[in-house]
């Protein structure tokens, strides 16, 4: 239920989008978030998009998880 | 799939797993706050991962687990009505009520229907409009925007048939009255998708007034042990703060579209939680401009408070004092398909969790 899952943005008309998530299409509201475009990832709750991904910060965490990596090898 | 393989790599697992062991110096509780959390912290095995004296105790943050039994009967009394169309979120569907369930009153002839959104219900509205619609709105800060997005858009199209019931809750005041009831934890993994709409200064309260530590979540393995090693090096350095893990997903100030579409639809009121009785302005009701979406002010209902199954310890459960193994009926009268409580309805509660990965006592 409050189950929120990454998806990307197929397509958009007006404010509502079609979003792909573990190869299904579902709909999703536009109504939280600014600014969306195709190939956008979203988080998608109940029907909406409550926030769009941050790439750089997905990056900067797998880096961290990186440097644990090689702290832990050396 | 991007944003989810990254964060299950098997090797990167292994090593916080490592580091983890390596950083324990004591014994540590932290509470999961939210379901999701719950499902996936055992989906992936996590508590196998942790060393014995890293506990994780399960809190009230399943939605369908927290909603009182009034709610329910109030939604059954509805459904028996005529002209009337339930529409609800599928994990509600077999919650029991005093003496019975949608799910019952469903295959007993009631028009119950299942939707993914309150769009989906204003649609069916727009498509039946010989009745009245009623939207079972559920859940936290996370979904509540939704729910007012979707009493918007009903007012833009004067919907005269669309109706909301809402048990919408807000998370703060929930872990305020389980720290007062006394549960001893030594911080929390905070919801990672109640913070994605409010922004992670919500939590800002708990270290601050009572000295434990907050890290916001994400749902991924990797994302929970990372919380977790952040969670116990604030106990170590007795440094309790408010840390995001979840930054791909969540700011200090969170979303505020959704904030503002909240605030605009609905305010505080008193709420009825499973286990816990009234919390004070922990539920949200519609604002007395959207009062006319309001299914009690439209057709008002009085039902007979009932007692939940008094050996039932759902309520125990959620305020982290008891777990599903302290449970007489667990897995013995009470399991999925014949749940005595919403704890093991939803996919999200304890009780199911436990029973799914067959944690038996
Ligand atoms: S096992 Fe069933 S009866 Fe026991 S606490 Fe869980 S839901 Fe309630």
């Amino acid at each position: 239920m409050c189950l929120s899952i990454p998806a990307k943005i197929v397509s958009i008309k007006g404010d509502m989008a079609d979003v792909s998530a573990g190869g299904a299409i579902f709909k999703a509201g536009l109504h939280m978030i600014e600014n969306a475009r195709v190939g956008d990832y979203i988080l998608l709750h109940a029907g909406f998009a409550i926030q769009k991904l941050s790439e750089k910060d997905a990056e900067e965490t797998i880096r961290l998880f990186e440097e644990i990596n090689n702290s832990l090898n050396e | 799939m991007k944003y989810i393989d990254e964060f299950r790599n098997k090797n990167q697992i292994l090593n916080l797993a490592d580091l983890i062991r390596k950083s324990v110096t004591r014994n540590y509780a932290f509470m999961e706050v939210c379901g999701g959390h719950t499902a996936a912290i055992h989906r992936f095995g996590i508590p196998f991962l942790l060393p014995d004296n890293v506990r994780l105790i399960s809190g009230p943050g399943c939605p369908v687990c927290v909603t009182g039994t009034d709610f329910l009967d109030k939604a059954i009394a509805y459904s028996k009505m005529k002209k009337i169309i339930i529409c609800t979120f599928g994990d509600l569907l077999r919650v029991p009520g005093a003496v019975s369930s949608l799910e019952k009153e469903k295959a007993a002839g009631a028009d119950i229907r299942i939707v993914l959104s309150g769009l989906d219900a204003l649609e069916i509205a727009r498509m039946n409009p010989e009745n009245k619609i009623i939207f079972l709105g559920i859940g936290f800060e996370t979904t509540a925007p939704g729910t007012a997005a979707t009493i918007l858009q009903a007012e833009k199209e004067n919907s005269e048939n669309f109706f909301l019931l809402s048990a919408h809750k807000v998370m703060p005041p929930a872990m305020e009255a389980i720290i007062k009831d006394g549960v001893s934890i030594d911080g929390f993994i905070c919801p990672g998708h109640v913070a994605t709409i409010t922004g992670s200064s919500i939590f800002d309260f708990i270290p601050e007034s009572f000295n434990l530590g907050c890290v916001v979540a994400g749902f991924e393995p990797t994302d929970l042990l990372q919380s977790i090693l952040m969670l116990i090096r604030q106990v170590n350095q007795n440094d309790p703060k408010v840390e995001i893990q979840y930054n791909r997903a969540v700011t200090l100030k969170g979303n505020s579209i959704a904030q503002k579409l909240m605030s605009e639809v609905f305010e505080p009121c008193d709420a009825t939680w499973r286990g816990f009785g009234i919390i004070p302005f922990s539920g949200l009701m519609l604002r007395k401009n959207f009062e006319r979406f309001d299914i009690e002010k439209e057709v008002p209902m009085r039902i007979n408070l009932q007692e939940d199954n008094e050996l039932c310890i759902c309520g125990k459960i959620l305020r982290g004092l008891k777990t599903p193994g302290d449970c007489p009926l667990f897995a013995d009268i009470c399991f999925p398909e014949n749940p005595l409580g919403a704890c093991m309805v939803s996919v999200e509660g304890a009780c199911n969790t436990w029973y799914r990965y067959k944690l038996i006592k």
